[in-house]
This record gives C-alpha cells, sequence and structure tokens, in this order.
C-alpha cells in the first residue's frame, strides 16, 4: 500500500485496509522508539496553526523531531500574514515551496481540504473546525486495538455528540469496523440526525441514551468527550448536565472489569482525577499514543519507511 | 367529464413537465420568474394527474429557454422532468434532466462557518442521493437537506 504525496484530510477518504494498514504502521514505529531514527532527516514540516492547539501541535513537532526532521510554521492565527488579510489559498501556495509536508489547524471546516487542493505537498490536517480530526480518530484506534486486540467492540461514546468533531469521526470509523455504539449525551446534543443516519447505513447497531451509568456497565471502551459550558443558553441547565455525565469511581464499579475509559484530553472534570488511578483509565496512554501514529503518518505521506 | 388540461400552446420558449408534484413554484424561482420578469405568459399547473407519477406539475413558459446551471437546479428538486423546447410551436428538443454526480458552482454550502464562504473557491457537492436529494459539500463535508437547497433558490 503507497500512501506516498497522500493527504491525510478526513477519516471518510480511508477505506478498512488503509485504516488497518496505518495502525500496523504505528505499531511497528511504537516498537523503534527507543532506537535513533532519521528517517526523515532533512525533510521540513510546516505546522500552520490557526487556531490555537498545544498538545496536538506539540505532538506533531516531536514526531518530526524524532524522526530527524525539522519543524517550520506558526501557532497563532494573528502573528501570521492572515492578519495583513492574505487569504489561505496564497498562504498555502507560498509554504508549499518551503516544506516537505504541511499540518493544518483551521478554525474554518473545509479548509484543510482546500489547502491540499492547492498544496504540491502532503497536508496533514490538525482539525477544521468542528468538521474532521483525522489523526486523533486514528489514535483513538490506535489505543483500541492496541488494548482490545480488535476494533468491532461494544463503545460507548459520551459527551456532546452535536458538535464535538472527534466524536463523530471516531464512531463513523468504529461503525466500519462492525463496532456496536452507545451513544451517551444530554438531550440537546445529541448526534446530529446526519451523522447518525451515516452510521446506520453503514450497518452498524447504534443505540442512543441519556444514561450514563448504564452504558457504563454495559461498554468495553468508553469515550469520554468534554461539555462545553457555552452550548447551554442557561447556566444552570449546564450545572446540572455537568453532574450526570461525569465518571466517578464510584461509577465504575458496576463496570466491567475489562473496560477501558478514554478521553482526547483536555479534560475539564468530566472524568474525576481519582479514576485516573483505576485499571479502567487509558486516556494518558492514548495521548502518548499519538507519537507513533503521527510519526507513521509522517513518514508514509513523505515515502519512507 | 372533459379530463384533458387546455392551455393554450406556446410559441416560442419552454416546457418543464414531469416536475414532482408540489415543486412547481421552486421551479420558478429557480428560472427566476418573479413579479418583475418581462411581461410574457407563464402558466402553471399544480397537482395534474399523470399516468405515471401519480401527480405531476407543469411550468410552461413563453419566451425563454433555461441556461444549463438552471437545468441542474431543476434536476436537484425535480430529477423526473423533461425540458421541451418550443419554437415556431413545435418541440425542436427534448430532453430530461438529469443530476450530475458533482455539482460545481452551483449552489453554496448551508455551513456559514465552510470554507467556501471565505476564500476564492467554487464551491463543489458530492451527489449521496438523488431522490430525495442529498449532497455532501466537498470541503467542510456538511451535509445538504433538500430543504436547505430550496432555501437558495
Amino acid at each position: 500500500m503507497d500512501f506516498t504525496r497522500r493527504d491525510i484530510i478526513s477519516i471518510r477518504d480511508f477505506s478498512k485496509e488503509e485504516i488497518e494498514y496505518i495502525l500496523e504502521s504505528a505499531a511497528r514505529m511504537e516498537a523503534r522508539l527507543g532506537s535513533k531514527l532519521n528517517l526523515l532527516e532533512g525533510k521540513i514540516l510546516a505546522c500552520l496553526f490557526f487556531e490555537p492547539s498545544t498538545r496536538t501541535r506539540l505532538s506533531f513537532e516531536a514526531a518530526m523531531k524524532r524522526l530527524g526532521g525539522r519543524v517550520i510554521g506558526f501557532s497563532k492565527a494573528g502573528v501570521a500574514s492572515i492578519a495583513k488579510g492574505e487569504n489561505l489559498t496564497d498562504t498555502i501556495k507560498t509554504v508549499t515551496n518551503y516544506a516537505d509536508v504541511i499540518v493544518i489547524r483551521h478554525p474554518r471546516e473545509g479548509a484543510a481540504r482546500l489547502a491540499a487542493e492547492v498544496s504540491e505537498v502532503p497536508v496533514i490536517n490538525a482539525g477544521d473546525g468542528s468538521n474532521q480530526h483525522p489523526t486523533q480518530t486514528l489514535l483513538d484506534l490506535y489505543t483500541i486495538k492496541k488494548e482490545k486486540g480488535r476494533l468491532d467492540v461494544k463503545a460507548a461514546i459520551v459527551g456532546d455528540l452535536k458538535y464535538g468533531r472527534t466524536v463523530h469521526s471516531l464512531a463513523h470509523a468504529l461503525a466500519m469496523f462492525g463496532a456496536s455504539l452507545i451513544l451517551v449525551s444530554p438531550s440537546g446534543l445529541e448526534m446530529p440526525p446526519e451523522v447518525l443516519a451515516d452510521l446506520l447505513e453503514l450497518g452498524v447497531e447504534v443505540k442512543e441514551s441519556h444514561n450514563l451509568e448504564e452504558a457504563v456497565s454495559e461498554a468495553e471502551v468508553l469515550y469520554v468527550t468534554r461539555i462545553q459550558k457555552e452550548r447551554f443558553p442557561d447556566p444552570e441547565e449546564y450545572e446540572k448536565v455537568k453532574g450526570a455525565y461525569k465518571v466517578t469511581r464510584e461509577m465504575l464499579a458496576s463496570a466491567r472489569k475489562d473496560l477501558i475509559v478514554m478521553h482526547p484530553l483536555p479534560r475539564i472534570d468530566e472524568i474525576s482525577p481519582e479514576v485516573d488511578l483505576t485499571e479502567h483509565a487509558r486516556y494518558f496512554q492514548q495521548v502518548r499514543n499519538g507519537l507513533p501514529v503521527r510519526m507513521a503518518l509522517l513518514t508514509l505521506v513523505l515515502g519512507v519507511e | 367529464m372533459e379530463r384533458d388540461i387546455r392551455v393554450r400552446k406556446i410559441k416560442d420558449g419552454t416546457v418543464i413537465d414531469h416536475i414532482t408534484a408540489g415543486q412547481a413554484l421552486n421551479v420558478l424561482k429557480i428560472i427566476g420568474i418573479t413579479r418583475e420578469f418581462p411581461k410574457t405568459t407563464v402558466t402553471v399547473a399544480i397537482n395534474v394527474p399523470s399516468r405515471k407519477a401519480g401527480l405531476k406539475d407543469i411550468v410552461k413558459v413563453e419566451g425563454k429557454e433555461l441556461r444549463s446551471e438552471e437545468v441542474d437546479k431543476i434536476a436537484l428538486i425535480a430529477p423526473k422532468a423533461t425540458i421541451n423546447i418550443i419554437r415556431n410551436y413545435q418541440v425542436v428538443e427534448k430532453k430530461k434532466v438529469s443530476i450530475p454526480p458533482k455539482l460545481e458552482g452551483v449552489l453554496k454550502c448551508a455551513n456559514p462557518n465552510c470554507i467556501t464562504h471565505f476564500e476564492p473557491v467554487k464551491t463543489r457537492f458530492h451527489v449521496e442521493r438523488k431522490e430525495p436529494i442529498k449532497l455532501r459539500c466537498h470541503y467542510c463535508e456538511r451535509v445538504m437537506s433538500e430543504a436547505e437547497i430550496v432555501r437558495q433558490f
């Protein structure tokens, strides 16, 4: 399978086989993490972060540097030429002359696809508005595969399912692999009907619920996301919902012994810190898995392995 | 009982037949027939009994031939419509509308935060289903429903 010069824009662009290939490649990369790797020596990654991000940007920079490559870029649109009124298309046409690969995060949906169309070098989407964040999805899948040995798991996805970009692409990817899904959200923040329709078209078993405790007792994978305060017009309503969707140690008493709890981080208070010490917590391993997955993707799109 | 619908033939213009019942007024919007339209005869028939479709709508416009962009738009809401070009009372051309697999530059994305509203780029949509229509924006991946499409006309 050849990924050379391919863009990584949306999880929808990939077949099951291609996703499996990326995950295997990430596993091989993880095994080599201790040794000195100069696979991308002489190559330059441009990190264009038009929206603030710490972890994703650091993860990509670390991935490139661990492979012996170098990184250029910016991390705030305010300091870039955008502040002078330059459009995205022109920025990409410029940067494509300087770098071998581009990683972009942008507040508008579709920005990464457009960047890929005008760029001469491969583009990796690190988040385009509320649309896609494919490398997050790949590292989530990698974590599930590593922990469970398979992807056709029973997964409960919890939180803001309406606006959360990670949950849409994760649900789509898990559905491709035959997982069964429990979608747990406060009312008003349910999975949008068109995303739900997509999942059903993939032939997956989907259950929608407002009951976190019930989902915790059934699931093999509990994927928790943040519920943002600004989504609620009434602050009191937010406080009520926040309490009902918080994963606690007591709640996990009814869980299967092999349940794993995941979270894309940063978490605010949707998983209580005492859960960190339980055998279920996997979110810090999950964030660590971002490194081999992103390293694998960089080598794949640059045609080096 | 007289069952035929008697409408005077047009000399030059277009007859759009087999329009999905209830969509005639949207077709008028697409082809720009408004109160300000130059004085011409426009005939609209709604819910006409049809052997094939049960009910259908028909629009006849004197003195106008459709642009391809207008035909593409009509296809979205009335995928079984036929376009008959009339010259000197004769049908000189008859064609069925068809929905292309991709639509370029015809519609705006309904997502206000889609990059296509901010950059010099033609919109592009993939047709995921023809009836009822379901389009997906090539850029932001948001699905656009028939109601959102019709709102643009």
